[in-house]
């Protein structure tokens, strides 16, 4: 049974001059618990692939099931109602609210969903101290390294119990060490609890770690190992 | 909840930009509210020393006076509707006024004069008079003596003890004349009844003019802050609507109203450019926030916080601003409205000459009327919450994808 299910999309930006075909009939079926790197050249359509995925952009055709719930036709304020539930998210960065410590980051999406206070804050502190971040709590994300907040937006992605976690290059802005650090904690999530992870990278050390690395050319899955 | 702490917190995100809008709000509420509080203070003061310290806020006469004011349209006193109106809720007093014109002759000069017939008492509880004797003393009860404008008797050379010879047509068209002793000079704020006015007991005149016991007005003076319409409302009822006519200050003295309103609209007009003034202010912190914020926005969009949510931050943030402007101007403005109230700014030279001629003392003292507040405050309020509908339109145009562009 698959937990995300691609059959035949494509994506045409029309908004341009000249159309631009960025997804050409991508399949793509990704079961719970793997971890995918999507790989390819810049403008193969990593992006605009993980955006559809995530329910972020709307495939011009094709459709896209996420727990065989079929969400390719979901307007704007349920797809937000959908994300917020099913979907945890870690951007390239600035992910963070800037006015809200690690921690207020964290509890942010429960609060959003309406936990009560105790079990957010019981959460949050857990999150926080599974991505070796127990020490900086109460820090504004601009006392944090940039590792470091994309360490709290991984937490933040995880706390309501997401079906699955996006993430388009999360590492892009990181040096090597900080790299490492994120990618230990993502295996580690993944081994342990299971957690599904889709991302998309340039890095090799990043490619080297996933199981599944697909890649994708000109708009379409050229290659799909799983290691 | 959270909303209002992240609103909180979003606002002292850019303190200096934050703090110049919240100013330029405060600014603005303080001299709106001030300059206003000033003027309106200045009409409060003329309409008092006009009004209040006069006509009475409300008149009663027999029907068809006011157009035709004779000694034939007079009416019989009451004390008994004296009494009902004085017992009207909001009246403070009811004074019986007689009026009529008689010529002076004093040593071979002659002059016209208009007479007013009062009740000594009555009439000091009603517009101090007493307190405007510049020379001699006030009337008493039954007092056969008169009292004459300051004018009068400095062109006429005239000073207390001497006599003065009226003469005058009477009721129906009698002859009417006497011999008056001058008891006391009085001091009018109106430079045209200063130079026209002499008053005696309400009993001398009615003898001098043959009316018996008829007067020619009931004046009627209210607690400060009463609305005359509602009072009239209230008296209406008692009065016989065939025999008798009831008016405000308003309808006996529309020059007066027209001269408030002239001056009044020149406030208004600078309120008004006061107010667009920071409407471009606030427009302009709108759209730096919100260009600033877009990428911000989009996140938030993206992990699953609803428009709707993300508006109620924004318009909170717009209205804690607001609110701090608003607040802190009105605070701000009310030593100041309470220093100038007990210190009023005085008018000096032309402008003051010209108030005088009208009546008016040339004193500004502040208004502390807290309406003045409240509807600049809540103007400014209004202000800024129709230009945040800007931030709630940008922010449902909002994709989320704007978060993967930066
Ligand atoms: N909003 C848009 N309007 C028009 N064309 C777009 C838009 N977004 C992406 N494209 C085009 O679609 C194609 C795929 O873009 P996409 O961003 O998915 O690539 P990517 O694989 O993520 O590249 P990168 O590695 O540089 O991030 C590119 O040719 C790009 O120019
Ligand atoms: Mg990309």
């Amino acid at each position: 049974m698959s937990l995300i299910q691609v059959t035949n999309v494509h994506r045409v930006y029309n908004e341009t001059d000249i159309p631009v075909s960025a997804l050409k009939g991508v399949n793509l079926s990704i079961k719970e618990g793997e971890f995918t790197a999507i790989v390819g050249p810049s403008g193969s359509g990593k992006t605009t692939l993980l955006n559809i995925i995530g329910g972020l952009d709307s495939a011009t055709d094709g459709s896209l099931e996420v727990a065989e719930k079929n969400i390719t036709h979901l307007g704007t304020n349920e797809l937000i109602d959908f994300r917020l539930n099913n979907i945890g998210f870690v951007f390239q960065a600035y992910n963070l609210i800037p006015v809200l410590t690690a921690k207020e980051n964290v509890e942010f999406i429960m609060l959003l969903q309406g936990w009560e206070k105790n079990k957010r804050e019981q959460r949050a502190m857990q999150l926080l101290e599974e991505v070796g971040l127990k020490e900086k709590v109460n820090s504004k994300p601009a006392q944090l390294s940039g590792g470091q907040q994309q360490r709290v937006a991984v937490a933040r992605a995880l706390a309501s119990h997401p079906k699955f976690v996006l993430a388009d290059e999360p590492t892009a802005n990181l040096d090597s060490a900080s790299t490492n650090n994120l990618l230990d904690i993502m295996v580690e999530l993944n081994q342990r609890e299971q957690i599904t992870f889709v991302f998309s990278t340039h890095d090799q050390r990043v490619i080297d770690r996933a199981r599944r690395v697909i890649t994708l050319e000109d708009g379409q899955i050229k290659s799909d190992i799983h290691k | 909840m959270i909303y209002l702490r992240l609103a909180w917190k979003n606002i002292w995100r850019n303190k200096r930009r934050s703090f110049i809008t919240i100013a330029s709000i405060l600014f603005a509420v303080f001299f709106a509210v001030f300059m206003r509080s000033m003027q309106l203070g200045m009409y409060a003061k003329m309409i008092n020393s006009v009004v209040g310290s006069y006509y009475g806020y409300i008149q009663i006469h027999s029907k068809g006076y006011w157009e035709e004011q004779s000694l034939d349209n007079t009416f019989e006193r009451s004390i008994n509707l004296e009494k009902e109106i004085k017992s009207t809720k909001e009246v403070v007093s009811c004074v019986p006024r007689l009026e009529g014109f008689a010529l002076l002759s004093f040593d071979e000069q002659v002059r016209g004069v208009s007479l007013t017939g009062i009740d000594p008492n009555e009439e000091n509880n009603f517009s101090s008079l007493k307190n405007k004797i510049i020379k001699g003393n006030y009337l008493i009860q039954e007092d056969k003596g008169v009292l004459i404008g300051e004018g009068i008797a400095e062109q006429l050379k005239l000073k207390c003890g001497d006599s003065i010879a009226l003469i005058s047509q009477g009721y129906h068209a009698v002859s009417a004349g006497g011999k008056y002793t001058i008891k006391g000079i009085v001091k009018l704020n109106s430079s045209r009844m200063n130079n026209s006015t002499i008053f005696m007991t309400l009993g001398s005149l009615q003898e001098f003019y043959g009316t018996g016991n008829r007067i020619s007005a009931l004046a009627i003076n209210l607690k400060e802050g009463s609305n005359a319409a509602n009072v009239m409302a209230a008296i209406n009822p008692k009065l016989n609507v065939q025999e008798y006519e009831i008016m405000d200050w308003t309808e006996m003295l529309p020059e007066l109203v027209q001269i408030i309103k002239a001056d009044s609209s020149g406030g208004e007009i600078m309120v008004f450019i006061l107010y667009m003034v920071i409407s471009f202010g606030i427009f302009g912190t709108i759209l730096m926030m919100i260009a600033e914020r877009r990428y911000e926005f989009g996140i938030l969009l993206s992990i699953g916080m609803s428009r709707l949510r993300i508006i109620t931050v924004v318009l909170l943030e717009s209205i804690m601003i607001a609110l701090l402007g608003v607040g802190g101007g009105i605070l701000f403005s009310r030593p100041f409205l309470y220093y100038f109230n007990a210190n009023p700014i005085t008018l000096t030279g032309k402008a003051a000459d010209t108030l005088r001629k009208f009546g008016f003392e040339p004193e500004m003292p502040t208004l502390l009327d807290f309406s003045i507040p409240l509807t600049h405050g809540s103007a400014v309020m209004m202000i800024s919450l129709c230009l945040s509908l800007y931030s709630v339109f940008s922010i449902l145009k909002l994709k989320p994808l704007e978060a993967s562009k930066r």
